[in-house]
Formats: C-alpha cells, structure tokens, sequence
C-alpha cells in the first residue's frame, strides 16, 4: 500500500514538475507579448534614435553588424580548427586533447569575464576603445568553442565510406575535406552558427564594456553602437520607457525564437542526409 | 601557381592547425590579462583584507575593497537557484526522458531549448515585472533580495539541468529498466530506484554546470537582487545582497585606479570559482563516458 503511495506521489511530482517548467515558459512569454505588442508602433522603428520615439531600429542594425562581424572572425577560427581535430590530427593526440580541454574551458567562462577581458585587452590594451570590433572580437572567442563543438560533430557524423569512397577514387585530402565532407556536414555547422547567433543577439554583460551603449548606428567599426538587448538593458534601467523595453522584448525573443526554429530545421537536415 | 598546388595540401593542414591553436591562445590572453590586471591590486590591498575583508566602500576615505559581502552573496544565489533549479529540473527531465508520449515530446523539447535560449535581460525584465513584485507582496520587504535572485537563477539554470540529465538519463541502457519491471518493479520504481542511480554521475555533471550557470549570471541578477554589498546572514534571505558579477557590472563604468584594480581582482575571484567548477565538471564526465 505504501509504495503504491510512493509511486503515486513521485508520478504527480513528475507531471507537476515538467507542468510547472513548461507554464513558467509559456507564461514569460505570454506575458511579454501580451505587454509589448501595443507598443510596437511604427515610430519604435524609426531611423533615428531620440528620446521621443525611442527607436529600436539602431540598435536592430547594430546588432545585424554585430553578429556579421563576429562570425566572420569566428566562423573560420571555430570550423578550421574542428577540420584539423577530426580530419588531421591523430585520435588520442596530446595538442588534440589539449585544444578539446582550452575549448571546454572557454565554454564555462561566464559572459562578465569576457567583457571584462575585452575591456582590458582590446578597449585598452589594443587601443580601439568602445567600439563595435572590440565588441565583435570578444564576442567571436565567446563563441569559438560553440562553432567549434558544433562542427566537429557535424564532422564525425560524416559515414567514415564517404571518406573510403574519395581517398579510393584517387582524391587527396583537402579535396575530399572540402568536396566531400563539408557539404555533407553544412547542415549540422549551419544548426551550430545559428546557435551562435542567438547567443550574440542575447548578449549583455560582454558587450557593455567592450561595446558600449550609444544608441545610434556606429559609422565604422572603431564607434561604439547598442545592440537590442543592451538596448533593452538600458530601456529598462532608465525606468522611463517601460512600454518600450516590453517591446523590445518582443522583438527580441521573435529573434530568438525565430532563430532557435532554424537552427532546429537544420539540424534536422543532418538527420535525414 | 603549379608551386601553391603541390604544396596545397602542407599549406592548408598548416593553416587548420594554427586555428586549433585560437582557442589555447585565447584562455592564454584572458587569463594574462585578467591576472596582470587584478593580481597588483589584490596584493596592494592585501590578499587576506581582500578576499575577506568584510567592508566595501570604494569611495570613502580610507577606501576599503573587502569581497567577503560578494562572495558570499554569490553563494547564497548559487545554493539558492540549485534548489530551486536541480528538483524541478530533474524530476522533468525525468518526464521527458521516461514518461512524456513522442508526439508531446516533438513539441516539448524544443521548448526547453527556447528557454535556453532567452537573453538574460529578458529574464531580468520578467524578474522585475513579476518576481519582485511577487516576492514583495508575499514576504515583505522591498521585492529585491536574496529569495527573487534565487527563484530567478533557479529557472534560469532549468534548461541545463534538464537537458544533461535527460540525455545522461537516456544513456542508461534499457536492460536495467527492463529488468527492473521484470523483477516486479512499478515503472516509478523502475525509474527512480534503478535508471535515475545508474545516472547519478550525468545527473552530478547537470547540476555542477547548473552551479556554474548560477554563479557567473550577471545581468538577470542585477536587475532583481537589490545589490547592496553588505555582509548577510542566511536568515536575511528577503533582504538584497551582491554578487561577485554585478559587482562588477555595477562598478567597472566609473572606476579609476585602485577602485578598477580591485573590480578586475572581483573578476579573476569568480575566474578562479569557475575554473574549480570546470575541473569538477570535466572530471564528472569522464566518469560518465567510462
């Protein structure tokens, strides 16, 4: 008797468990739209940043160069390097192991150290000041060991024949890395730099002392410029413009969620190939 | 031209190879940089008055930098978003590992990435809206405290605790709970007495990254937690304190000499924790790949 108690308590705490994770989720974002969808105005979307229309656009844009930029450092770092650890390197290599230890390393390191890391090293040490590179650049090693991870499995999914198949067809081994292997793993790399993004898109605490907080499109790259979730930060500390940081909000997780439905459609391409 | 072709090959492997070299170069260049910036200003203060020192007054005169308040406060959020964070997390990864029906499952999943996927100021905002005003009408006192943080960090954490939990779960071979119901076993039984312990390191590695997520949060706790850097009791969980992280954020903008060396020291401090924590976790792993 008392253990068909026990089952029946731990099955009610299972569904309640998984219900509460799940209302709390639909609910945040209940919430949010619910809030800022009436103040999705069309002057929020103004090209020009002032205190009256309190446009997000900018800051939209910002953000549109700031994931450019730091893919286009990234992405080579991060996909180069998962090439050499499954294609080249020796399973069980000392460098290997090494690099796999550095890059797990830098997975655990919290956004704040990053910002503070970019700060000191590139707002200062290089030079360049609150600006839209130094944000890129720490942002590009904050999401090296995501690429990285991504793409080498996306790699090792790759069916060792396809391999077999080129190296006995005469290919050597850049060609079968590049005609053969990459197509065959660009959905799985795809599924990982969009993950990449969202991470950038959701960013804070690295960008506001690598990046800063001007909220008006940055001219080149050594300006500093917001992107929308500093945006929304400030909005929301200034404690003026309530409205207007649910808002952004939404316009935020519509990113967010946009972009976890294509890293999942992706993701789903590997799958199937 | 013939020249590049023949050496095509070398060339290319050189080049992969100086890239797997960026990640080793960029924790060389973060922890040369953070240690060069914060180690003079630990030692001018007083490694001991620093990292004990139970006084942060930046700006009186004599100034003291004393982090014991941070440290502690960090804690505090950690410990409390793990218990909020780790019993709901598991017992749903639980649901969605053992329990939940496939076609709920193609519908779910995906929701627990979306909540990893949430900036941080999103959550902070939520905090703000809900929580504080929450936690302010029932407990008293002003909203942001130690209790909002936590409940705040707790559901933060939840989309990592679920998901190595669930796949360390599913890594558990079906023999075990297959055998289990066959020796009689409810399937709750069969879950939890048999497949939850054959997890139990998978399970450890969840929560050890969970703690790591907790404690290196910044923004979402800033916003709810009240910041005052003042040395609390557990007892004192529905007043505010500050983190190591938002202590830095808070200061770093306005920060000159010593009082900049001394937030830099804050950050090589929450470095240091999750170095510990990254060892922890590593070291979990491999006991589960065994």
């Amino acid at each position: 008797m008392t253990r068909k108690l026990n089952d029946l308590i731990l099955r009610s705490l299972t569904w309640l468990c998984a219900l509460l994770t799940f209302s709390i989720l639909i609910f945040l974002i209940g919430y949010i739209l619910i809030n800022g969808i009436p103040y999705l105005k069309p002057s929020l979307f103004a090209l020009e940043y002032n205190t009256t229309n309190v446009s997000l656009l900018p800051a939209l844009i910002t953000t549109v160069m700031t994931v450019a930029l730091s893919l286009i450092i990234a992405v080579p770092f991060g996909v180069f390097s998962a090439i050499y650890l499954v294609e080249y390197a020796r399973r069980g290599n000392r460098f290997v192991k090494l690099v796999r230890m550095m890059a797990e390393t830098l997975s655990g390191i919290p956004s704040i150290v990053y910002g503070l890391f970019g700060s000191l090293f590139f707002v200062f040490w290089l030079g360049w000041g609150l600006s839209l590179l130094a944000g890129s650049f720490t942002l590009s090693i904050m999401i090296l060991p995501l690429i990285m991870r991504t793409t080498e499995e996306a790699l090792k999914a790759v069916p060792d024949s396809y391999r077999e198949g080129a190296f006995g067809l005469g290919a050597g081994r850049l060609r079968t890395v590049f005609r053969i292997i990459l197509p065959a793993a660009a959905p799985g790399i795809l599924a990982g730099v969009i993950l990449a993004i969202g991470r950038i898109v959701g960013e804070t605490a690295a960008l506001i002392y690598t990046a800063g907080t001007v909220a008006q499109i940055p001219e080149n790259p050594l300006a500093s410029g917001r992107t929308l979730a500093i945006h929304m930060y400030a909005l929301s500390s200034e404690g003026l413009y309530t409205g207007q940081a649910y808002a952004t909000a939404v316009v935020l997780l519509v990113v967010v969620i946009g972009i976890n439905a294509l890293s999942a459609y992706a993701a789903k391409k590997i799958v199937k190939g | 031209m013939k020249g590049f072709a023949k050496y095509k090959e070398q060339i290319l492997r050189a080049v992969f190879a100086l890239s797997a070299l960026a990640a080793i170069l960029a924790v060389g260049l973060i922890c040369v940089f953070l240690f060069a910036g914060g180690i003079p200003g630990m030692v001018k203060i007083g490694v001991f008055q620093f990292l004990f020192g139970k006084e942060w007054s930046p700006s009186d005169i004599p100034s003291a930098f004393g982090i014991l308040p941070m440290i502690v406060g960090s804690l505090y959020v950690t410990a409390g978003a793990v218990l909020v964070g780790v019993p709901i997390g598991i017992f749903t990864a639980v649901f969605m590992a053992k329990v939940c029906p496939k076609r709920l499952y193609k519908l779910l999943k995906p929701a627990i990435d979306l909540l990893a996927g949430i900036p941080s100021v999103v959550y902070g905002f939520f905090g703000i809206a809900i929580l504080v005003p929450l936690v302010r009408s029932l407990f008293g006192g002003n909203g942001s405290s130690i209790l909002t943080a936590s409940l705040l960090l707790g559901i933060m954490i939840l989309p990592t605790v679920i998901g190595i939990t669930e796949s360390a779960l599913r890594a558990v071979p079906g023999e075990l709970y297959e055998g289990a119901v066959a020796l009689g076993a409810s399937h709750e039984r069969a879950v939890f007495g048999v497949v939850l312990p054959a997890a139990k390191s998978g399970v450890m590695a969840a929560v050890v990254l969970g703690i790591g997520r907790a404690i290196g949060e910044t923004m979402a706790v800033k916003m709810v937690a009240g910041n005052q850097a003042l040395l609390r009791l557990p007892s004192e969980f529905l007043k505010g304190v500050r983190t190591l992280t938002a202590n830095v954020v808070i200061e770093m903008g306005y920060a000159e000499g010593l009082h900049r060396e001394a937030l830099i020291a804050t950050g090589v401090v929450l470095f240091v924790f999750i170095l510990i924590i990254n060892l922890l976790f590593s070291a979990l792993n491999r006991r589960t790949a065994k």
